[in-house]
């Protein structure tokens, strides 16, 4: 029996995945929707098995039409063979992406089939002692992009008693909390979008394990608003889940209760700040707060919270199966494991690369990414997100990891890679960044809020020929008190992003030889 | 050109109604204001009063959530609301181009000007690798161009007067 495999995937509904599906049914063929391979650049990709299990074989960017038309032929030139060993994904290493793309995200039995739960069981077969120590000695760190060792968070959670919520009597029942943090704002990185679309019980199962390891009885999902399909899935995932006995009074049989909710944000980027989220999360203003107290100690409503990124969390169920000594032999000395880069902006092939750390931004970019869409050179890469640094082509042969790129001047972020051509006017860039820190700032701190106003004035200055030395001082001088003086990465990074688009690509701002014309936004 | 409105006019007891579950449960302010939202397709000021009295808060509290979050809107949304993406992924394959071709368009037909609003740029859809990236009512479109996204806005038209 042929089974037709087509993306239920966001970006690949984005350019025709449902229309292509909508023709497959209306023939009568049996279609399993999936997450993505995350090749993306290829998609809509329809796969093709002969059975349940089958070998996959696909075809790249098929159309509504190319299926109306006629079957899809081995011998057509958009034909990719084995989808399994296509050079891009065989080359990954993946540990977090193992099962998206492959199965049916909302299907437990799937799930199930691919290794789901083993991750689980091995934790609850252990004492969450020997959970939190195997965590640690995975060296998994936070993914989000600020790097903290995830034993260590969980080790001050566990050793944290539980309290009742702020507010409630004393003798009120007590929690602790899981909260994952998947308000994935920054540009370039959909790595938390497609996890939570592909494999949403993997994010389920690692939340479940971290509970296990803290004595956390509630989790919540922070969960963007621009990503209307995650909710979606993510919601049912949690009813399938509860279902199932992965989720509810006792998870697979043990003494773990455990349940998880969605709490949507509502369009702020500061809300993926762990403090503003922990605020939006009850229900005010996401307005940062001062630490300490840490989260982990008093965290969503006063009581120890485990705050991890998306990725973070998905990636202790096969650390936990697999082992920990096996995560740890990847990557660098101090960036150990696989990280999941996304491949973004002007890429010829974009999407998403899961391999240990310690590969050079050039392998990525080149290499895997095959250089721009447009065919035209490189001439610079943001690596980070919003927030990270603008290399120049000459400087990509920096290995990925937290304190390498932090030594080459930037920060790897969530992972996120962004290209641009040589058409990029790096003035341009630094503008933005400034005016998106205006438009995004929670206000609690004046650098940030009145300072990346006044950043966009000056740059302004300097680009239209008004003293443009003086201004160019007064904008590092600005940079510096935002860098010093702010709470948080809003304001403390976006001198980044303005400072390396100065440092690197100076000609840009310079009236006389700006290479384009004023384009406004 | 029409759309039926998938909401909901404005009614104080449907409103208390979904606001009187969730002002019991622990931070509620948010959660009131996107059932509002999602119910009405816009905040009506006279929800305000009463989620501040449902939740024991000020109405300056309720307020200054209200106007805090990008997403929550005072005013009847557009029959069929457009948001560029307006980030540095989809500015790298010409997101700002696509704003001036959409802009142009908007100003020739007054029409599609009206029906999709002012649009107010969005920071990121997560669809970066596939820019640029553009919102029509719920539906992600990539690889955006004025014409498709045109396209989107009339199917969508369309599937709402049919």
């Amino acid at each position: 029996m042929t089974i037709w495999y087509v993306p239920r995937d966001a970006a690949a509904k984005s350019v025709g995945a449902d229309q292509v599906v909508a023709v497959l049914e209306g023939r009568g063929e049996t279609v399993v929707r999936t997450g993505s391979r995350g090749m993306l650049w290829l998609e809509p990709l329809v796969e093709r098995a002969d059975e349940p299990g089958g070998v996959r074989v696909g075809w790249s960017n098929v159309t509504a039409d190319d299926v109306a038309k006629a079957e899809l032929d081995p011998n057509a030139d958009n034909y990719l063979g084995v989808v399994a060993d296509i050079d891009y994904l065989a080359r990954q290493d993946r540990w977090v992406f193992d099962k998206v793309g492959v199965i049916d995200p909302l299907d437990p039995e799937d799930y199930l089939a691919n290794g789901g739960t083993a991750g689980l069981r091995a934790a609850l077969a252990k004492s969450p002692e020997e959970v939190v120590t195997e965590v640690t000695e995975s060296g998994l760190r936070g993914r989000g992009g600020a790097g903290f060792p995830a034993g260590i968070k969980w080790r001050t959670v566990a050793q944290t008693p539980p309290r009742p919520h702020a507010g409630d009597h004393a003798n009120a029942l007590a929690h602790k909390y899981v909260c994952v943090n998947a308000d994935e704002g920054d540009s370039g990185t959909f790595a938390d979008r497609m996890l939570i679309e592909g494999d949403p019980f993997c994010l389920l199962e690692g939340m479940a394990i971290a509970a296990y390891a803290v004595g956390a009885d509630r989790g919540i999902v922070y969960l963007r608003s621009e990503y209307p399909d995650a909710i979606e899935v993510l919601q049912q995932a949690i009813v399938i889940a509860r279902e199932c006995g992965w989720l509810g009074g006792s998870v697979l049989e043990s003494d773990l209760s455990f349940d998880v909710e969605v709490i949507v944000g509502a369009g702020s980027y500061v809300c993926g700040e762990e403090t503003a989220m922990l605020e939006s999360i009850e229900g005010r203003r996401g307005m940062v707060r001062v630490k300490p107290p840490l989260p982990a100690i008093e965290g969503v409503f006063g009581t120890p919270t485990v705050i991890n990124n998306v990725m973070t969390i998905a990636s202790v169920p096969s650390i936990i199966a697999r082992g920990a000594s096996e995560y740890a032999a990847l990557g660098t000395e101090k960036s150990q494991g696989t990280q999941v880069f996304q491949l973004a902006g002007n890429i010829a092939r974009g999407g998403i690369v899961e391999t240990a750390f310690g590969v050079s931004a050039r392998e990525l970019v080149e290499d895997f990414g095959g250089g721009t869409r447009t065919g035209r050179p490189v001439r610079a890469v943001q690596i980070g997100g919003p927030l990270g640094a603008y290399l120049p082509v000459d400087r990509l042969d920096v290995p990925m990891g937290y304190e390498t790129l932090a030594e080459a001047g930037g920060m790897i972020g969530h992972g996120g890679v962004v290209v641009f051509d040589d058409t990029v006017d790096m003035a341009d860039q630094a503008r933005f960044a400034m005016e998106f820190c205006a438009e995004e700032s929670c206000g609690k701190c004046t650098p940030c809020r009145i300072g990346s106003v006044r950043g966009v004035e000056v740059i302004d200055r300097i680009r239209s020929g008004v003293d443009p030395e003086d201004n160019t001082v007064l904008l590092r001088d600005l940079c510096e008190v935002m860098t010093d003086g702010s709470l948080c990465a809003m304001g403390g990074l976006t001198p980044m992003p303005v400072l390396s688009a100065l440092d690197n690509f100076p000609e840009d701002f310079t009236p006389s030889m700006r290479r384009t014309d004023d384009r406004s936004r | 050109m029409t759309q039926t409105s998938t909401f909901d006019t404005w009614s104080a007891v449907t409103a208390k109604e979904l606001i009187e579950p969730i002002a019991s449960t622990p931070g509620p302010v948010l959660r009131c204001l996107q059932a509002m939202q999602d119910r009405f397709g816009y905040v009506p000021a006279d929800a305000v009063a009463l989620i501040a009295e449902a939740c024991n808060a000020s109405r300056a509290d309720v307020h200054g959530v209200l106007t805090f979050y990008a997403d929550l809107r005072t005013t009847p949304p557009p029959a069929v609301p457009v948001r560029l993406c307006a980030s540095e992924a989809c500015q790298a394959v010409g997101a700002r181009q696509l704003r001036a071709d959409w802009m142009r368009r908007c100003e020739q037909d007054p029409e599609l000007a009206e029906a999709t609003g002012t649009d107010e740029p969005i920071f990121c859809l997560g669809n970066c690798a596939l820019g640029p990236a553009a919102l029509v009512a719920d539906s992600l479109i990539g690889l955006a161009t004025a014409d498709r996204i045109e396209a989107a806005v009339r199917a969508r038209w369309e599937a709402g007067s049919r």
